[in-house]
């Protein structure tokens, strides 16, 4: 499987993940430069944490109109895999690649802490390797995470199984004392209705190796290659 | 020369912070009045700041040398070999008189500012640690200083994407006024791959690289070099504004224009700016520099040469370059989308000459600007000392309920949780952190080999204002103690030594001996200084800080996974308390939060008992052989034990007995160097009495951990009995309450 991972002026968890699909996972993976605009050979294009461009507007309001992004939504089309983590997903929500949008934590302080999160969507490539109500630990580090959508879309995630985790307590109970964020919903990850583009605010490459924050986060990796080794039906649709 | 600018006279050169003999030392060197612009180059690198005037005879005395030395102090930083090919680049630096001012650029721009001085020694900065104090806790004042100095760090280090993973906070109303604000960054580089501020090689071209410049900052490093008064806030212009983001951009295109060998030397723009860069860089190697300051990248109009000289806007860089590969320099930072314009040339001689638009507005040789005054002032031991000293604590009245005082002190702002402050900064970006904040060092592996780093910095600014000699040597050794705990075995030091104004004789005795105590300690320990950085003049309407030496220490792990924290493990593990039994409570965190009251003396240090317990513990921690590893410091072997308890994710009870022998609150909260409280499994027990015998140091079982309580005995009387739950909350609250 071929990872890109995209390096905009401001990433940071670029050198992170690639160092987790290289030397934890052993897949081929190379950086992507956000004025690229060929992503055809890769099959799962990675969005990490940083601050995009600064994040001086909101985040990921700048690289949501880049021309990487761009390219993205000819490789989504195509059927590509995209996993935006931390920055990642507001860029996704920025660029409409996802829906709802991302603010201001509830506390207006950043927050870098372990979360839980309890997994609600098996259905994706990304997930399909764990348990509904499965219980993952991983960390948050974000000052911009509350995630927020209207009424109208919360009800269309909701329908079509759209909410991929939430933050919950050590036990899986979804609880206000849990959300570190103010999340609507307690919501930390989202997926489109192709299950293709997964956008999450924790950081699964913090979370890949046992002596660095556990390896709940290896999980999800583990997943998307099980997805494409064994049938490739995420590639072809 | 231009007439726009004012004439230089002697009321001029005192405005500008520089004193009369001074300026005639300048006159009679230069054989004639200064312009402007050179009045502005002295100013700014004739300062405290950058010239280290008052202290450079006293530096002198540090030990700066050793086997695993790369690099000593002198250049943008310090640099240490490591092993398997990699060096470990440190420094510690104050940014106090810009964060009193405004604490949320002040401490961003500190991060900022230490951040370049480790990535201009082709570094990838790995950790940041924040050594901080400030005044009382109740005044509303410190709780919006601490808000802003620790949103700041936030911001900067976090949006530029380098994990914070340690220093302390501490507060003392002598911070009130004057509150410090240090920062430590370290860095990994391959040791053959250091690069140095050096101009050499006349003919090559000299770049600017970075930020545009603007007029914030200018005269930081002389309004770093005077007292504050009660028109403080005027100050604020000079306060520079930091750009996180364009750091991260500097930062990458930094390395990667190193990568490409074009590079021939490159210093950070920090204090003084252009001004130092281009003065320091040709003065390190022998030659002039010759620079046209119109082609300065500017983002105000109308900037004089003395602005476009002194301006400290952040995210800078001046960096030399070989001649004929000016392309591949410009190519990697406009990929970057940064300036890198030449804006001269290296020479030959030894003169700085400055244009604009090609007349000379400057023209100084630049040994001069770099050899500023050596001053030797008179020191004297202040008169009050020994008052203070002659206190004896166990005059005041025994506390009737131990358990209450415990939970007391694991209240104190000093001692309690830090978690409101850590959980604020990223602590994980580069996925090298093995030990988060809030163990006694933060442990980073080094990736690509089985090595980890062991970092901590320390410094009690109450034990070095009782006995300054003393209780700097005990900085260093309670720096080096916490990465022993952790598996560390301690490489190298730097020192950020934060007092108030060197004109004053009793505050410049307190320096000299603060610098023998952490020479004295350094010797003792094979450890040398390789950076740091002296911050005089932390005084406010005559109200000087706390003596306050910070001292940075980084230690090597050979084997990443050998390694302890200081939380205890589950129930079942043997306690065992390891150093001499000599403690005192004068100048305790004790003393201080029962009574408010800062006297008395020290607990004896004794430097070789103190290698031998440090060496002691990494070998039992390095064989594996403890679950838990814990310095004791602030409130003693009872606040350590507690701290076991209640620091980890689960609470873990312990039954301990100390011997009795004196009264109960000096056994149980008394301070004293050299001690180290352990857990071990049972079944490993006796490997570890052998170890410890062969290490011939004095150490004895306490106890052993379990349950949901701490029990501690004084001779057969229990004293303490508290829920550890109880004891947590008052641990995780103590902090918060006073600053959220």
């Amino acid at each position: 499987m071929r990872f890109g991972v995209v390096v905009f002026p401001g990433t940071w968890s670029d050198c992170d993940f690639h160092y987790v699909i290289s030397e934890v996972l052993h897949q081929p993976v190379r950086y992507v430069w956000h004025r690229e605009r060929t992503l055809n050979e890769l099959d799962c294009v990675i969005l990490p944490g940083g601050f995009s461009y600064g994040d001086y507007l909101r985040a990921g309001a700048v690289a949501g109109r880049s021309p990487v992004v761009e390219a993205l939504r000819e490789f989504v089309a195509g059927g590509g895999l995209v996993l935006g983590s931390c920055n990642g997903f507001q860029i996704l929500c920025e660029a409409g690649l996802l829906p709802g949008v991302l603010t201001r934590n509830e506390c207006l302080q950043y927050r870098c802490q372990s979360s839980h999160l309890v997994v609600e969507n098996v259905d994706t490539p990304f997930t399909r390797g764990l348990r509904a109500g499965q219980v993952l630990t991983m960390p948050i580090s974000h000052g911009e995470g509350k995630y927020y959508a209207d009424a109208e879309t919360l009800a269309r995630l909701k329908q079509q199984n759209l909410v991929v985790f939430r933050y919950a307590d050590a036990d899986g109970r979804i609880t206000k004392a849990s959300n570190p964020n103010g999340s609507l919903d307690n919501i930390a990850g989202v997926v489109n209705p192709e299950g293709t583009v997964l956008g999450l605010m924790p950081h699964p490459e913090r979370a890949s190796e046992s002596a660095i924050g556990g390896t709940d986060g290896l999980l999800m990796f583990q997943s998307l290659l099980g997805s494409l080794v064994e049938d490739g039906s995420f590639l072809k649709r | 020369m231009r007439g726009a600018e004012p004439k230089v006279t002697l009321d001029l050169a005192l405005e500008a912070g520089l004193t009369a003999e001074e300026y005639d030392r300048i006159l009679s060197r230069l054989r004639r009045e200064p312009t402007y612009a050179e009045l502005g180059l002295f100013s700014a690198l004739w300062s405290e700041h950058c010239a280290y005037k008052h202290s450079r005879v006293f530096l002198s005395r540090l030990p700066q040398s050793g086997p695993h030395v790369l690099q000593g102090p002198g250049e943008n930083a310090g640099a240490v070999d490591i092993g398997d090919g990699w060096a470990v680049v440190f420094k510690i630096e104050s940014h106090n008189h810009p964060s009193y001012i405004e604490p949320f650029q002040g401490a961003a721009t500190g991060v900022g500012g230490i951040l370049r001085d480790i990535f201009t020694m082709g570094a990838r900065p790995i950790a940041i640690l924040d050594s901080l104090r400030f005044g009382d806790p109740d005044d509303p004042k410190t709780r919006a200083l601490v808000n802003g100095v620790v949103s700041g760090i936030s911001w900067y280090g976090n949006c530029f994407g380098c994990p914070t993973v340690g220093g302390e906070i501490a507060f003392a109303p002598d911070y009130a006024g004057n509150p410090l604000v240090n920062v430590m960054c370290v860095g990994l580089v391959r040791a053959d791959q250091i690069f140095r501020a050096r101009a050499e090689g006349p003919g090559n071209p000299v770049f600017y690289v970075g930020n545009k410049t603007g007029r914030d900052g200018i005269h930081g490093a002389t309004m770093a070099s005077a007292t504050f008064d009660e028109h403080a806030e005027e100050r604020r212009p000079t306060v520079q504004v930091g750009d996180p983001f364009t750091e991260k951009l500097l930062l990458e295109a930094c390395l990667e224009v190193m990568r490409t060998g074009a590079v021939v030397g490159i210093q950070d723009m920090g204090a003084a700016g252009l001004a130092c860069c281009t003065s320091e860089m040709p003065a390190r190697s022998g030659t002039g520099m010759d620079v046209e300051l119109s082609r300065v990248p500017q983002r105000e109009t109308g900037m004089t040469p003395y602005e476009i000289l002194l301006s400290e806007s952040q995210e800078r860089m001046l960096l030399v370059a070989a001649r004929g590969r000016e392309e591949e320099v410009r190519r990697v930072f406009a990929r970057w989308e940064l300036d890198a314009v030449e804006i001269g040339r290296v020479t030959e001689g030894s003169e700085l000459t400055a244009r604009l638009h090609g007349e000379v507005v400057a023209r100084v040789p630049v040994e001069l600007l770099a050899e500023a005054p050596k001053y030797r002032k008179p020191t004297a031991e202040p008169a009050w000392l020994a008052e203070r000293r002659a206190f004896d604590p166990l005059t005041l009245p025994e506390p009737s309920d131990y358990t209450a005082a415990l939970a007391e002190l694991l209240a104190s702002p000093t001692i309690a949780s830090k978690e409101w402050a850590f959980r604020q900064y990223d602590q994980q970006v580069g996925i090298n952190t093995l030990v988060l904040p809030g163990s006694d060092a933060a442990v980073l592996r080094v990736k690509g080999t089985r090595r980890a780093l062991a970092v901590s910095t320390d410094g009690n600014g109450r034990q070095v204002f009782l006995d300054p000699r003393q209780g700097a040597a005990m900085a260093v050794c309670e720096a080096a103690r916490n990465v022993s705990c952790s598996g560390g075995d301690p490489r190298g030091v730097t020192d950020c030594l934060n007092f108030g104004s060197p004109e004053r004789p009793e505050i410049l005795w307190q320096f000299a001996e603060a610098i023998e105590g952490i020479a004295m300690a350094c010797r003792a320990l094979d450890l040398p200084v390789v950076g740091g950085n002296v911050s005089f003049y932390n005084e406010t309407s005559g109200r000087a800080v706390l003596p306050t030496p910070v001292i940075g220490v980084v230690g090597v792990l050979e084997e990443s996974g050998r390694r302890a924290t200081q939380w205890f493990k589950g129930a079942g593990h043997r306690v065992a308390l390891l150093g001499p039994d000599s403690v005192s409570l004068g100048g305790s965190e004790y003393l201080w939060v029962r009574q408010g009251k800062l006297a008395g003396r020290l607990a004896p240090l004794d430097l070789e008992t103190e290698g031998r317990v440090q060496r002691a513990v990494r070998a039992a921690v390095s064989a594996g052989l403890c679950t838990a590893a814990h310095d004791c410091s602030e409130g003693g072997v009872a606040v350590a034990l507690a701290e076991g308890c209640v620091t980890g994710r689960e609470l873990v009870g312990c039954e301990a007995t100390v011997p009795a022998g004196g009264r109960a609150d000096l056994t149980l909260f008394g301070e004293g160097p050299s001690r180290v409280v352990v857990t071990v499994e049972a079944a490993r027990a006796r490997e570890f009495e052998a170890l410890m015998a062969e290490s011939a140091i004095p150490w004895r079982w306490i106890g052993a951990t379990g349950g949901e309580r701490l029990v501690i005995r004084v001779g057969s009387a229990v004293v303490i009995d508290a829920d550890t739950s109880q004891l947590e909350a008052a641990w995780r609250t103590g902090f918060e309450r006073h600053v959220a």
